[in-house]
């Protein structure tokens, strides 16, 4: 229970976690597409190149419960338990913590005495949280210097609002709701924090009702998804502003706050334009005490003959980007954008964010690109959608489903889940690993978390 | 005066213990200097620091200061030393939250915080047992009788204890500028990853031993 030492995968800062060694392991949700009574399960990856097992499946956990679907995790501590104003540095980073956005049971996984089987420690019913938080579907989970973060699209009866929940980190119970203040936020989906200036940011998507049978073609047009971002006071869980894109731009995703506590900006993604289908990646920044939000880059839709799309893209006569994941990476140098319609996976070099420059553009899958593998012969679909990078920012792990009601419209032929390494240049640019390709067959893959934290697990207070 | 001297001298290393420990705040301190990438606010984050913490052990310093005016030092002793046996207890028995604050705190948030980390960690409770011979040392019990003398005998407790509250903050002030400053401009934060050793464990062992010997010395007084 108690060590002596802080747990050797904290870092301080960004830059320490930099020189973080690789990572051996890749934990990976497979969920189950087919509703035949098989539970989801957490599968374990060996990315460890020198290893006879690499880029295999060699350890899987199975959910101790049907009928929901897995979709984010985290760990139970990171990084952040360094923080001066709130020290826990004793706690160890050995606990998966795995929600789930169908049924919203809450999967308590410990990977320590047995890193490649991970054990189910404890199942938090969906009843603990009705009744604690009055959320449901939970999503995000982040370990905050204070206890465990999760966020959740809504309440029980599907409508909103959604919001955060804490779970103490010790005894994972629910604590209860996180705001004490919302002001007009209703929607919900992704959160992260600036913890250098006690500010959290909160995304929109839709409530469960909006997202759970497919995109609502009616609500979409009429500019009914999420639109805004908000920023809170983290320690007085007020919320202080609302970050408005226009209802133009539906449905605002990944929340990527720069590493470095010094710096007040940070990435998020906007999902579909009614304009013209394109998605776009917004900065948010703080400028003399206020946070602003600008365009900063725009990703366009692609055209395409009609019979080649889905019904619900026919009308459009193009292949919507659909950027559903970003990740940046720990030195705030690369961004990571995931065209999950075109089949792309991009770099930005974000060194000046206000600029992003395109480094590198790798295709794979899409809904009418097909691209393939060098591992694999033929098409490939799905595409580039949870995206992971190393802490050391050398390799980037990708899956290709987004999310079942969601699959089955944008790729209505069904989508053959697999998941792929890439190799980054320090430089920028980046290349498949042609040894690295996981074929999940009927089942479809999820979120990535890599052993010892990635770039999208820890946050830090020292820059 | 051996015994004087021993007990101030241990009030002062009881300062640098406590000002060594990372959580009790020269890390707070050199988090906030990192973040706004100057030494002056390192310098300005310690003054409160030291006054929340001072305030902590000043409660119970004056505490004892009253009571020992009260109660024979053996009583007194065999108190703290229970006192100290209890909550080194429970700690070990409750599961332990650190009182937190928010980063960019105020000079008023961080005295607070260092108040209640103080509090929170037995910081005062910990100098009981070296106060006690103080207050009670040869120069204080002399035999006193008679109001205006035991009024005399109460002030002269009450500036022995601040006195001693005064040692303890400066050697804990030195300790945490000096780490701080070190830290800050010298080691860099690696030196967290191996060094923040788990200073809780350490401080309940200290405390349930200093518990146990007080008490001891207590009890062999009343026998």
């Amino acid at each position: 229970m108690a060590v002596w030492r802080p747990d050797p995968t904290f870092y301080p800062s960004p830059r320490m976690a930099m020189k973080a060694p690789p990572e051996k392991l890749a934990y990976v949700v497979r969920l189950n597409p087919n509703n035949n009574g098989q539970p989801d399960a957490m599968c374990v990856v060996d990315v460890d190149p020198t290893s006879s097992t690499y880029s295999k499946i060699v350890g899987v956990t199975e959910m101790p419960y049907t009928g929901g679907e897995l979709h984010h995790f985290g760990w139970n501590a990171c990084s952040s338990m360094l923080c001066p104003n709130a020290p826990h540095p004793h706690i160890e980073r050995r606990y998966l913590v795995v929600p789930d956005i169908r049924s919203s049971h809450i999967t308590i996984l410990d990977t320590k005495d047995n890193p490649t089987q991970p054990q189910v420690v404890k199942v938090i019913d969906p009843e603990e949280l009705h009744e604690r938080a009055y959320y449901s579907r939970p999503h995000t989970v982040h370990c905050g210097p204070d206890g465990i973060y999760i966020s959740a699209l809504g309440t029980p009866d599907g409508e909103g609002p959604g919001g955060i929940f804490i779970l103490d980190h010790d005894t994972f119970e629910v604590l209860g709701r996180w705001e004490i203040d919302r002001g007009d936020q209703y929607l919900h989906y992704d959160f992260w924090w600036h913890l250098g200036y006690d500010t959290m940011i909160t995304s929109e998507w839709g409530t469960p009702r909006m997202v759970e049978h497919g995109v609502l073609g009616e609500e979409l047009l009429a500019g009914k998804y999420g639109h805004r971002i908000h920023l809170w006071d983290l320690h007085r869980r007020r919320r202080l502003q609302a970050l408005e894109m226009g209802s133009e731009h539906q449905m605002v995703l990944e929340l990527r706050p720069a590493h470095d506590p010094t710096k007040a900006y940070g990435f998020v993604n906007s999902v579909v334009s009614l304009k013209d289908l394109s998605s776009a990646i917004w900065l948010w920044y703080r400028h003399n005490g206020e946070w602003k939000i600008q365009k900063v880059i725009e990703i366009p839709a692609e055209p395409a003959e009609e019979d080649q799309l889905p019904d619900i893209l026919k009308p459009f006569k193009a292949v919507p980007p659909l950027v559903t994941d970003i990740d940046l990476s720990v030195d705030d140098r690369f961004l990571y954008v995931s065209c999950w319609g075109t089949g792309e996976l991009r770099q930005y070099d974000v060194s000046n964010p206000f600029e992003p420059k395109l480094t590198s553009v790798l295709q794979i899958g899409g809904i009418v690109r097909r691209a393939g593998h060098p591992a694999v012969s033929g098409p490939l679909n799905g595409g580039p959608q949870m995206v992971e990078v190393s802490r050391d920012g050398r390799r980037v792990y990708f899956t290709n489903s987004l999310y079942l009601p969601w699959d089955a419209q944008f790729y209505p032929d069904g989508i053959r889940g697999w998941m792929v390494k890439v190799d980054v240049n320090p430089e920028g640019g980046m290349q498949f690993d042609p040894n690295f390709f996981i074929d999940f067959g009927d089942q479809r893959a999820h979120q990535i978390r890599l052993q010892g934290g990635d770039a999208s697990s820890d946050s830090y207070c020292y820059p | 005066m051996p015994t004087d001297l021993w007990a101030w001298l241990s009030l002062a290393g009881l300062g640098l213990f406590h000002g060594l420990n990372p959580a009790m705040g020269w890390l707070f301190a050199v988090a906030l200097g990192l973040q706004e990438q100057r030494l002056s606010a390192v310098l300005a984050a310690l003054p409160p620091i030291v006054l929340g913490h001072t305030a902590a052990i000043a409660l119970t310093a004056l505490l004892i200061a009253f009571l020992g005016v009260a109660l024979p030092t053996p009583i007194l002793l065999s108190l703290a030393g229970a006192l100290l046996l209890v909550f080194a207890a429970w700690r070990i028995w409750r599961r332990f939250r650190h009182p937190r604050t928010r980063f960019r705190a105020t000079k008023y948030q961080l005295a607070l915080w260092s108040f209640l980390m103080a509090n929170a960690h037995g910081a005062g409770l910990m100098i009981a047992p070296f106060l006690i011979p103080l207050l009670h040392g040869p120069d204080a019990a002399l035999e006193h009788s008679g109001h205006t003398a035991h009024a005399e005998l109460f002030s002269r407790s009450v500036e022995l204890a601040l006195l001693a509250v005064l040692v303890h903050s400066v050697a804990l002030y030195l300790t945490m500028i000096t780490v701080a400053v070190i830290v800050y401009r010298e080691l860099g934060l690696e030196l967290l990853r191996r060094a923040w050793i788990n200073v809780d464990l350490i401080w309940i062992t200290v405390l349930g031993l200093t518990g146990a010997l007080t008490l001891l010395l207590g009890l062999r007084g009343l026998i």
